[in-house]
């Protein structure tokens, strides 16, 4: 391979790290900040990217109508695309809310499982709403006529790449606020921030509604970036467990710890690709079960050895405090 | 109608008996195993090895003993089945489980241990059996008998609702009727208490996985024997457990009975009105509805 080549790769891979990275911030609020046990990711994932798909693709007209059945297509620009993807993962993450997070902390993870497999299961048979297993194709990208096609993927990283930030600098402000401590509070010891006055279920929705708005909009970006969905892409192996995998090698609760388990374990998960390729070709069909093999154990050796992470929880809750 | 609810009663008998399972486990170590599906679906793959491949060697015959639709190789299987399951839950148990329990780890670690045990256990099953449909007997007849009105149902679903009925007695008996049975719901009440009177928690944990191992596998295979196996059954079969397991009230042997036939048949009455690869989706709806409106179960008091 020639280093153009080389590069292209790894714009590629740093474009879908980046992406799980989005993902990981958004478990980071649910999970690392406030003890949420959301194992629907993929729920999310997968509504966010149709949710800006059809928010930004037109209405398909003539011979396609046939072919494409799609519930509306606005044709609107990017940005309404990831707003529209926030706005309704947070809708649905409220509604979620309503009867789960007054009760024990596993009812949450069971209804997201319930989330998750109920919309692919939408998207998959219903072939009005996103034309069902085939799914959309064509998405727009943003900007697209600015660079030359073979050139795009650079425009598109520093895209994602900003928004990313963007949404760090943005938990951080809100990590290190009053609202931060509380969301803490509440996931070291629910009843001491109850008996402190404390409405522990306002603050647990809110931070439920904020991750998963985040993941929404992860979601919209990995549809304009891979420009086609079908629903056998938001299974949970890749929508929701291999972002827990990252969120814990990398350090609950620690917004660095999140982006960093993204690109880290995004790279152990394209090196057991080359791994896997060293194997006899009868095995190959097999190949991506033992890549996945590999990270189930990878997750299990976590959390028994090293439950912190690797930059583990930032103790300091304020910059106006001492260590 | 009537026979959509008959259908029900079978599936619900196979979803209680993976929900028994999951509920004990619940009620004793108190963390959502997540794994609890993939045990069936292994219990079903282990009996496929053996039907499929062990035994034909062995030389056991394959006539079916009519009317089923199944030998003498199943009969041999079954239990073995729920013994190498048994095996499975108490290796996992001691690989994982034990060590987060030594750490002090909390319920929500121990359940994203079993979220993972359940995604390794899937994995093997698919590196070593790979991911298509299989029937234990495939190209065998199967037809239905008819009851009287107008159900018709064939003998292997009879069976398998008196196979479910039978583990379900075995159980109550040695819940209430042996020494351990008794050590076992006093750990689930209090195990602090428990341990203070000399039962030995750790030994009641293991027996804990032995009896959840073998319920669960009796339902993967007694599911395999009703329609077909696959790798993915037992993440299907996820949300029905835990629905019923919550409908009954977590910890509640009978309360998963009922709450695994209340479900079973609801998935099956959706049929008639909504596509079959809804009903995961049926149960979570049933389970959402169970929440908002009694969170504790039918027959859970205050927890």
């Amino acid at each position: 391979m020639e280093w153009g080549g080389i590069l292209a790769y790894l714009v590629s891979f740093a474009i879908m790290a980046s992406i799980y990275a989005v993902f990981c911030l958004g478990l980071n609020v649910q999970w690392g900040y406030t003890g949420l046990f959301n194992i629907g990711i993929a729920g999310f994932f997968c509504l966010g990217a149709y949710t800006s798909a059809l928010i930004t693709t037109p209405k398909p007209t003539g011979v396609y109508a046939q072919y494409v059945k799609q519930l509306f297509g606005l044709g609107l620009p990017f940005p309404f695309g990831l707003l529209g993807a926030a706005l309704i993962c947070g809708l649905v993450a409220f509604l979620v809310g309503i009867p789960t997070l007054r009760l024990r902390e596993d009812y949450l993870a069971i209804a997201t499982i319930g989330i998750a497999e109920t919309f692919r299961l939408i998207f998959n048979n219903e072939q009005w709403l996103a034309n069902g297993p085939r799914g959309l194709m064509g998405l727009p990208q943003p900007l697209q006529g600015l660079v030359p096609p073979e050139y795009y993927n650079y425009l598109y990283l520093g895209i994602v790449f900003s928004v990313m930030w963007l949404i760090y600098l943005a938990i951080e402000l809100a990590i290190r606020s009053p609202w931060g401590r509380v969301l803490k509070a509440i996931r070291e010891d629910e009843i001491s921030a109850a008996m402190s006055g404390k409405d522990v279920f306002r603050f647990k929705m809110q931070s439920l509604v904020l991750g998963s708005m985040i993941m929404g909009i992860g979601g919209a970006l990995y549809a304009h970036y891979t420009k086609a969905i079908s629903p056998d892409v938001f299974t949970p192996l890749y929508g929701t467990f291999i972002i827990w995998v990252m969120l814990m090698a990398g350090g609950s609760g620690n917004n660095r710890g999140a982006i960093l388990g993204a690109f880290l374990v995004w790279g152990i998960w394209i090196g057991t690709k080359f791994l896997t390729d060293l194997l006899p070709y009868t095995m190959k069909a097999r190949a991506p079960y033992i890549r996945f093999l590999i990270v189930g154990i990878l997750l299990e050796l976590i959390l028994i050895y090293r439950p912190q992470g690797i930059l583990g929880e930032e103790k300091r809750v304020s910059r106006f405090l001492e260590d | 109608m009537l026979e959509l609810f008959v259908y029900g009663i079978v599936l619900g008998s196979i979803i209680a008996l993976g929900a028994i399972g999951l509920t004990l486990v619940y009620g004793i170590l108190r963390f959502a195993n997540f794994a609890h599906g993939e045990l069936m679906t292994a219990g079903a793959y282990v009996a496929l090895f053996f039907v499929g491949t062990l035994l034909p060697r062995l030389g056991i015959p394959n006539d079916p003993l009519s009317p089923f639709s199944f030998g003498w190789r199943m009969v041999v299987a079954f239990p073995l089945a729920m013994a190498a399951v048994a095996a499975v839950a108490v290796l996992l148990d001691r690989v994982l489980y034990r060590k987060l329990r030594q750490k002090g780890s909390t319920a929500v670690m121990m359940a994203m241990s079993a979220l993972g045990a359940s995604l390794i256990l899937r994995m093997i099953v698919l590196i070593l059996w790979g991911g298509d449909y299989r029937s234990f007997f495939p190209g065998v007849l199967r037809p239905a008998v008819e009851l009287p009105l107008g159900i018709k149902v064939r003998p292997d679903q009879i069976l398998i609702l008196a196979v479910a009925t039978v583990l379900v007695v075995l159980l109550h008996l040695f819940l209430h009727h042996t020494k351990i049975g008794k050590a076992m719901r006093a750990t689930a009440d209090n195990m602090e208490l428990a341990r203070i009177s000399g039962i030995r928690t750790e030994r009641i944990i293991v027996w804990t996985w032995v009896i959840g191992g073998c319920l669960a596998a009796a339902g993967g295979v007694l599911y395999g024997i009703d329609v077909q196996i696959h790798p993915g059954m037992g993440w299907n079969f996820l949300l029905p457990l835990f629905a019923a397991a919550i409908l009954g009230g977590i910890g509640k042997v009978y309360g998963a009975l009922i709450g695994g036939l209340v479900i079973g048949v609801l998935q099956q009455l959706s049929t008639a009105w909504l596509l079959p690869t809804y009903k995961p989706a049926v149960a979570f709806i049933g389970m959402i509805v169970i929440l908002l409106l009694r969170p504790q179960g039918i027959f859970g008091g205050k927890d």
